[in-house]
């Protein structure tokens, strides 16, 4: 599997509050969430983002409420990939269970531009800043994990039988 | 090989001799959570994926609590869904408004949560039962939806924080100075991944109320869950709420730990958390009396009793300041109902407060007290993230009870 797209980039601590604020979810409709995506610390980013962008966050994004509004969101969005330096758990969780692809790489993280043009190698698990001309290996996910992306999401894997 | 308390309780749902830090494992689980936003994701993941029956009633918990009582039509809509699928399943524990409360000072009172046990919510804060010695986490939808359809869940196993309490905590300096004085240690992300243990001589002066709010902002911290050893003050606490066998952990004593803190109670200062993370901690009598617009007394992390006692003696005979609004929300009816039987309720009304149902609301910018552009609100409640009360212009700064009650008197960031 493979991305390719331009960067929105962010800084550390990126809350789900401001993924979607909690005004907006008293509907599960993703269409609805994605038109307020990112709305409180990026206004414009729905209006900008186009499919196969990707999401750069610094340390412990998607911090704060369990909403999976949020991973949805972004998803609904069009987003390929979040690429941070570390997320916290339950969007983490949440993100893989949905089928939201996320990488932890620290490096890229810091380094990437907003606006760079970015490619991901899922299977090789590199990233590549073709703007900048640089590569960058993320951290590999557990076997079981790698499962439940492959069969698109947490339930289906149940269905089929494979958690650890 | 030695382990800590929560490696203990998922060694123990797992069926397994022992665990350690980085393994997999799949675990039962005790109690399965959700509320009005994010049942009715689970709900609808449910029943995509085929599921057509929970794996049992008695063990899924559904709390109406953040929209509620129904804030407009779509909100309404989101709690008819979860009340058709609680009915449709015979889900007995359905709170809905006017029986229910804020879910996490709910539970506990309702004894469903006990030591040992392990427990997965559809909600962040699901961390709060740690207090009383459970294996406690937040998840997200899908993890409900799973949850409620396997009766299993899977876990990478933590590794763990240690603090060692001891001394006491002086005159209204309570649970929430202390978890703010630790967030302020520890940084947002500082227990990333990892449960954070409680323990030592000084837990014999927390109540139940304070290490209920101290495991509850655990997640400010990053964790994945906070937990207490278990004393006779949590056995005294459940013994009239949990009548179901239990069994509390304790540590070994050569655990390994990520870090070891130890935590002078009586050192702690009212501490205040100013914008926009909870761990932009500061001692409140160091920070030069911020000027307010709003005061919210409630939540899960300060709605309960003891919280509004403590409001009430600092608002008795008083009156909020001008310009300033004052909203008391207490967590749960029976809360509710005390502060009507104790004259709190009358003391609040007559300081100039709003006395509301028990809801969520404001905590998280949903309703009954939303904030302004570049208003400015004193909360008892857990996150001040841009925009979480209101306006992305507004500020929220985290404090306790007694710190929020006196800036409602004086109209600024002050404590008694």
């Amino acid at each position: 599997m493979q991305a390719r797209g331009f960067v929105h980039k962010y800084g550390d601590n990126v809350d789900t509050d401001v993924i979607i604020p909690a005004r907006y979810l008293n509907t599960s409709d993703v269409k609805e969430l994605a038109a307020h995506c990112m709305e409180d610390i990026d206004a414009k980013f729905s209006e900008n983002v186009r499919r196969g962008d990707i999401i750069v966050g610094g340390a412990n994004f998607g911090c704060g409420s369990s909403r999976e509004h949020a991973p949805a969101a972004i998803k609904e969005s069009g987003i390929a990939c979040v690429i941070a330096e570390t997320f916290a758990r339950i969007f983490y969780r949440n993100a893989i269970n949905i089928g939201l692809p996320i990488l932890e790489c620290p490096a890229a993280a810091r380094e990437i531009r907003k606006g760079d043009e970015v490619q991901i190698d899922f299977d090789a698990g590199t990233v590549t800043d073709l703007t900048a001309g640089k590569s960058y290996k993320a951290e590999p996910f557990p076997d079981f994990i790698k499962e439940i992306i492959k069969s698109g999401g947490l339930l289906k894997s149940i269905s089929k039988g494979i958690i650890p | 090989m030695a382990m800590t308390m929560s490696q203990k309780i998922l060694a123990r749902r797992a069926g397994l001799e022992e665990v350690t830090a980085g393994q997999l494992v799949r675990a039962k689980v005790d109690l399965v959570l959700g509320n009005d936003i994010t049942s009715p994701v689970a709900v609808n993941e449910f029943e995509k994926a085929g599921f057509d029956r929970v794996f049992d009633a008695e063990k899924i918990v559904m709390v109406m609590d953040h929209f509620t009582p129904n804030k407009d039509i779509k909100a309404a809509a989101q709690c008819k869904q979860c009340r058709e699928f609680a009915a449709k399943h015979g889900i007995g524990r359905f709170y809905d408004s006017g029986r229910a409360g804020v879910e996490h000072a709910l539970l506990p009172e309702e004894g469903l949560a006990a030591p040992g046990e392990l427990i997965i919510g559809a909600d962040s804060h699901t961390c709060t039962y740690g207090a009383l010695g459970a294996f406690s986490t937040g998840v997200g939808s899908t993890d409900m939806a799973a949850g409620m359809a396997t009766g299993e869940t899977w876990f990478k196993v933590p590794e763990a924080l240690r603090f060692n309490l001891r001394g006491r905590c002086g005159g209204y300096v309570s649970g929430k100075d202390v978890i703010l004085h630790i967030i302020g240690i520890t940084g947002a992300d500082g227990a990333l991944y990892k449960s954070m243990e409680f323990g030592g001589e000084g837990m014999g002066s927390l109540s139940i109320d304070d290490r209920l709010c101290m495991a509850n902002m655990v997640v400010e911290a990053g964790a994945k869950n906070g937990v207490f050893e278990v004393d006779g003050i949590t056995r005294d606490y459940i013994s009239d709420k949990v009548t179901r066998g239990y069994e509390a952990f304790a540590p070994d004593a050569n655990a390994r730990y990520a870090g070891v803190f130890d935590i002078d109670l009586s050192a702690v200062r009212p501490m205040a958390a100013f914008p926009h993370s909870p761990d932009n901690v500061k001692a409140v009598g160091d920070a030069g009396g911020v000027g307010i617009d709003q005061v919210v007394i409630g939540s899960c992390t300060n709605g309960r009793l003891s919280d509004m006692r403590t409001a009430a003696e600092i608002l008795k005979g008083g009156k909020v300041a001008r310009g300033v609004r004052c909203i008391v929300i207490p967590a749960t009816q029976r809360v509710f109902l005390e502060c009507i039987r104790l004259g709190y309720a009358e003391i609040f009304v007559r300081a100039g407060c709003v006395f509301n149902t028990p809801t969520c609301g404001p905590c998280l910018g949903g309703h009954t007290g939303i904030l302004a552009e570049g208003e400015r609100c004193v909360a008892t409640t857990n996150r001040n993230f841009v925009g979480r009360m209101g306006h992305t212009g507004s500020e929220v700064y985290l404090a306790s009870p007694a710190t929020a009650a006196h800036s409602a008197l004086t109209g600024k960031l002050s404590c008694p």
